[in-house]
């Protein structure tokens, strides 16, 4: 999952500290795997050279400053372009597929396209899948099956949020 | 609203239905071409299978166009849209639907005896038909003493006997088991682009869907093409 335009995402409500970036991230999407300071402070400094945020203020504190960030027209630009391109079809992608919805519903864009442009991308796969299956001997259609069964399970997986976007939408935004 | 593709053999445009206060159908475009394999998807009671009624003209719709080889489906009369769907149109459904009452090759031969053929030379080209779809060995059985799978075969070959131009397919698969679902999907697919038909497979399974060429999804009564999306 890409960590830089998941917290770009976060920045489209609003500006905020490094801090506070991790703790949404953590709360959201970090459930197992919090982020570390350092991974956001790098990604950060990453996205401030690329143009993507700027510095929109710095608070002097008793430690070190704290800065707070603002995404940029690019940086919004960028997020736009990344929710919009489906995921490479493959194994255990739900977490970028969830981030990529929650996302969606924060930043009121259409989360139901989000989807479709998925399943349109699983069922290219599984177009070649199929045909190679068709083709092939027996343990083409074996090894085709597993994948086939595997793209599956993710379609499932699409379909029942595309079922429950109202209520992701209530349950996120709240 | 988006313009019918050039060489669609049956297009629609900005379908509408209502049955009382429930819409069905609101805005909802479409285009296949010869040989082409289209599956219709999207969640129950999206809109799908009144899509695939308005196109086949079993039901007309409030508003919209159905454009069918240059004519016009929603302009015609009831018996001419009734012999249209005889002359160039073939079904398969969840369930068989076969006449009880017939043997296999009786069932299949049934769509060219309504249309006038001769039982002999109606019973052939249902032969051909239970054979192209591995199933002549039930030609003399009834419905019910065939298997699910055989049953669909039958359906199948029902469907395809008349040489339809286009063959409406609505969940062929929903009451078989996996490896008997794929064989169907494989055999009617087949038949259907070895004779340049073209087929509106309405279904909500992926590894079903993965035997078209391309997809269109309902959604609350509106298509959308996914061709042309991503």
């Amino acid at each position: 999952m890409s960590i830089g335009h998941t917290l770009l995402g976060l920045l489209e409500s609003g500006p905020r500290h490094g801090y506070d970036l991790k703790r949404a991230f953590d709360e959201k999407f970090g459930h197992d795997r919090p982020l570390h300071y350092g991974q956001v402070y790098s990604t950060m400094s990453r996205l401030l050279k690329n143009g993507l945020v700027e510095v929109d203020g710095i608070e002097a504190g008793d430690g070190p400053e704290r800065k707070r960030y603002a995404i940029t027209a690019a940086g919004i630009t960028d997020v736009e372009r990344w929710l919009a391109t489906p995921e490479k079809p493959e194994p255990y992608l739900q977490s970028t597929l969830y981030t990529k919805v929650v996302l969606a519903l924060l930043t009121s864009r259409d989360a139901a396209d989000i989807l479709d442009t998925q399943r349109s991308e699983h069922l290219r796969s599984m177009r070649i899948l199929t045909d190679r299956k068709r083709k092939g001997d027996l343990a083409d259609q074996l090894i085709c099956d597993h994948a086939l069964f595997h793209l599956e399970a993710d379609l499932r997986w699409l379909e029942l949020t595309a079922a429950r976007l109202d209520k992701l939408r209530e349950a996120v935004t709240r | 609203m988006s313009p019918v593709p050039a060489g669609s053999l049956l297009a629609a445009q900005d379908l509408r239905k209502a049955y009382g206060p429930t819409t069905a159908l609101d805005g909802a475009d479409f285009s296949i071409h010869p040989g082409e394999v289209v599956a219709v998807m999207g969640p129950s009671g999206s809109g799908k299978s009144t899509l695939l009624h308005c196109l086949a003209g079993i039901v007309t719709p409030d508003s919209g166009s159905i454009l069918y080889n240059g004519r016009e489906l929603t302009a015609m009369s009831d018996s001419e849209r009734s012999a249209l769907r005889r002359s160039d149109f073939g079904f398969v459904f969840q369930f068989g639907q076969l006449v009880p009452e017939l043997t296999c090759v009786e069932n299949v031969a049934l769509p060219l005896r309504l249309n006038g053929t001769r039982r002999k030379e109606a019973e052939r080209a249902a032969l051909t038909w239970l054979e192209r779809l591995e199933v002549d060995d039930v030609r003399k059985k009834r419905p019910g003493e065939v298997s699910g799978g055989q049953g669909q075969r039958v359906a199948v070959a029902r469907a395809l006997v008349t040489g339809p131009r286009v063959l409406f397919a609505d969940e062929p698969t929903g009451a078989l088991d996996s490896l008997n679902g794929e064989r169907v999907m494989e055999l009617l697919t087949d038949a259907a682009r070895s004779t340049n038909a073209a087929v509106v497979l309405v279904t909500h399974e992926a590894r079903v869907a993965a035997y078209s060429d391309r997809e269109i999804v309902v959604r609350d009564g509106r298509s959308r093409d996914m061709e042309r999306v991503v």
